[in-house]
């Protein structure tokens, strides 16, 4: 269905749960889901609040197309402030339960407070109520799963949880919907934590309604659905190798972030490659993936369900993650892998199994991990820190133990949940932390992507690649070729994607449809779904007015210009290999004109003039 | 001369059988195109879509100029693909 229109408010302080009417003047500036909920969370949450305290609020909304029949119809984003970067956090999920929350009629969910005691929102259709979760509290995300499947014996129950990481204050963790979908990034579940809330549980039978024409809307989807089976990235690229077919192109290109970002190439990168998943293993023949999976509604599938190899060293003992469950995706074996050295692909299933199991991150987990890598390598920090643990880049044996230690909570593991700047700064060396604004990068270097590294400077969430993923157009030529080593041009590049996925964002869709989709075939789906006129205009000045929106709020926080930068490693030790040997990211010559597109003051504020023209609130 | 092929995604089954890790070490004449090793090994024009030489990119018009290559390259070639 299109929005609902309606929210549901639930105060976790005084225990109420209310639904009220959707503002459908936002909905129209804003469309839904990321933009929708960042102008609900800027009117009522002071930028300079507690990330973890009970001034924070905590969003979870769909977009317009969730739950609909447009292809990849299943998203929903979590919205709060972040512990970890102390700005806006958006983190998008795909899996079921987007779907099933508009299902059951209700565009977002909003939690505000802080509840004395751990409890979960248990939502079927218009019934909505806050049960106690003392019993759930100190459990996996995947025990949560089962205990509250059993406990409604509802087999279709939806559910998103926190794990133990999060309990126990791990700054990067994520909430986990439908066992192996996170909203990953930027600490969201560590957030949820803060307000006692494990879980969120969801049944909605009430099917699609307020579609503003079904019949063009089911043509247009239809149609749509065979754009995507027809583009050879999103019909078989996607389904076939998942996003980890990247990893040898990046490996190629001299853009693959290894050992924490000191090198650029990694010599066991096809070892932990998509080809790599489909060979198979000596033990018994199989090959690490199994199948691909899809989300609600999505006709591309790219997610991986996989296996460890029964008689590899971290599952030999412990034949509960024998079974499939999800395996890696680029960005995931990426941090687990080049970027801590190790070339070791089950050791990286495994540890993708236990980012799910307790809700962590696996980039920032893996990033900071990487750089307590190179601490210990160092001399800054030794075994008896580490209790034991010999933290050396490509010990696979060492992840392992770390991702246990950080799942739980427990020992230097603790120390890893601070995230790779606050660990850093703890150990004296900030220089070894590759963040921006406090989150850790993603896979791509920006010494040999350029406009990844503005991407990166600029984004509203700390480093990150989905804010405007230029790698399309710089390595794969989507929807044009650009030099990937030219800085000309990268500003306009970077702003018109950032827009644009701000859009796709508050949809409702994946992002991964813009490998064969531009706003030119989202707008039509969503202008046959939703009142008022949606343009391929519309949609893009919508996707800026939230760009906007959500840097305004940024800046009420306490970001400045001074923020929109990278660790000094990219901007002066240039790279050591491959096409970019030689140079450096060249941010410096990107940046002001950026500011200038953007309608910012050299300090990186909104000028009046910008306020005024996306209508933003004063 | 000798230069490696990487041939990646649903291209790697094109390699010779001694291929390991998705790539081979291959005899080339010292004045070949690009397209000439392309279609030596019977991948489909369409299908090459992201071409590297030594990690830089070739964009299709080109692939038919004689003397990019020297000894020990590395092409690397991907049909389209995607990810994130």
């Amino acid at each position: 269905m299109a929005w609902t229109k309606q929210i549901l408010r639930v105060n976790l302080t005084e225990g109420t749960v209310n639904a009220e009417p959707l503002n459908m003047e936002w909905a129209n500036e804003y469309l839904g889901q990321r933009g929708l909920a960042t102008r609900y969370f800027v009117d009522e949450v002071d930028a300079t609040c507690d990330a973890l305290g009970p001034d924070n609020k905590l969003i979870m909304a769909t977009g317009p197309l969730t739950g609909t029949m447009a292809s990849t119809g299943g998203r929903y984003s979590v919205i709060c402030k972040s512990p970890l970067t102390g700005v806006m956090a958006c983190s998008n999920s795909g899996g079921f339960i987007g779907a099933e929350l508009k299902n059951a009629g209700w565009d977002m969910v909003i939690f505000e407070g802080q509840s004395p005691t751990p409890v979960y929102l248990h939502v079927e259709n218009e019934k909505a109520e806050l049960i106690p979760a003392d019993d759930l509290w100190g459990k996996s995300v995947w025990e949560t799963d089962e205990l509250l499947h059993q406990k409604h014996q509802d087999p279709q129950l939806r559910i998103a949880a926190i794990g133990r990481s999060a309990e126990e204050g791990c700054l990067f963790a994520a909430v986990v919907n439908d066992l192996h979908r996170a909203a990953g990034r930027s600490g969201v579940g560590t957030v949820m934590a803060s307000k006692n809330l494990k879980a969120v549980a969801v049944r909605g039978s009430k099917g699609v309604g307020n579609i503003k024409d079904p019949i063009r809307f089911m043509r247009e989807t239809a149609d749509q659905k065979k754009v995507l089976a027809e583009n050879a990235v999103t019909g078989t690229g996607l389904p076939t190798y998942g996003t980890q077919v990247l990893m040898n192109v990046i490996n190629e290109l001299g853009a693959l972030p290894t050992r924490n970002m000191s090198e650029v190439q990694f010599e066991g990168a096809h070892d932990v490659s998509g080809e790599a998943m489909h060979e198979p293993r000596k033990s018994d023949g199989k090959p690490n993936l199994t199948t691909n999976g899809a989300c609600f509604g999505c006709t591309i599938a790219c997610g991986r369900i996989s296996t460890v190899d029964k008689t590899h060293f971290s599952v030999a003992d412990k034949p509960e993650y024998w079974g499939n469950s999800g395996g890696l995706e680029y960005e995931a074996a990426w941090a687990l892998g080049p970027d801590t050295g190790v070339n070791d692909i089950d050791a990286l299933t495994y540890v993708n199994f236990l980012c799910n199991e307790d809700g962590m991150d696996p980039i920032s987990f893996g990033s900071t991990v990487a750089a307590a890598m190179e601490l210990y390598e160092a001399g800054d920090i030794n075994s008896e820190t580490t209790g034991g643990i010999e933290l050396k880049f490509g010990s696979a044996e060492a992840l392992v133990a770390i991702a246990e230690l950080t799942a739980k909570g427990e020992g230097f593991g603790k120390d890893i949940g601070l995230g790779s700047k606050r660990l850093c700064e703890k150990y004296g060396k900030p220089e070894f932390s590759m963040t921006v604004k406090g989150q850790e990068f993603p896979a791509y270097d920006p010494r040999g992507i350029q406009g990844m590294g503005l991407t990166y400077a600029t984004s509203n969430r700390g480093a990150c690649h989905l804010r405007s993923y230029t790698v399309s157009s710089e390595v794969l030529g989507i929807p044009v070729k650009t030099d990937p080593l030219e800085t000309e041009g990268k500003p306009e590049l970077v702003m018109a994607f950032q827009d644009a996925t701000a859009a796709v964002d508050s949809s409702g869709l994946c992002i991964f449809t813009t490998f064969a989709w531009s706003l030119e075939n989202i707008a039509p789906q969503i202008d046959a779904a939703c009142e008022g006129d949606w343009s391929v205009e519309k949609c893009a000045e919508v996707g800026a007015r939230i760009w906007q929106l959500e840097r305004d709020f940024n800046n009420r926080a306490g970001m400045t210009a001074a923020d929109d930068t990278l660790p000094q490693r990219l901007l002066k030790d240039a790279a050591n290999a491959g096409p970019a040997e030689g140079r450096v990211c060249d941010l410096d010559q990107m940046i002001p004109q950026y500011y200038e597109l953007r309608g910012w003051d050299s300090e990186g504020r909104l000028t009046d003039e910008t306020r005024s023209r996306y209508g933003l609130p004063a | 001369m000798k230069i490696t092929l990487k041939l990646y995604a649903q291209l790697g089954d094109l390699l010779p059988p001694d291929a390991l890790k998705n790539q081979a070490n291959i005899e080339v004449a010292e004045d070949v195109s690009l397209n000439e090793i392309i279609d030596r090994f019977k991948v489909p024009r369409e299908w090459a879509h992201l071409v590297l030489l030594n990690g830089t990119f070739i964009c299709d018009t080109d692939r038919d100029q004689r003397g990019q290559l020297k000894a020990n390259d590395t092409l690397a070639i991907w049909p389209p693909v995607a990810g994130g």
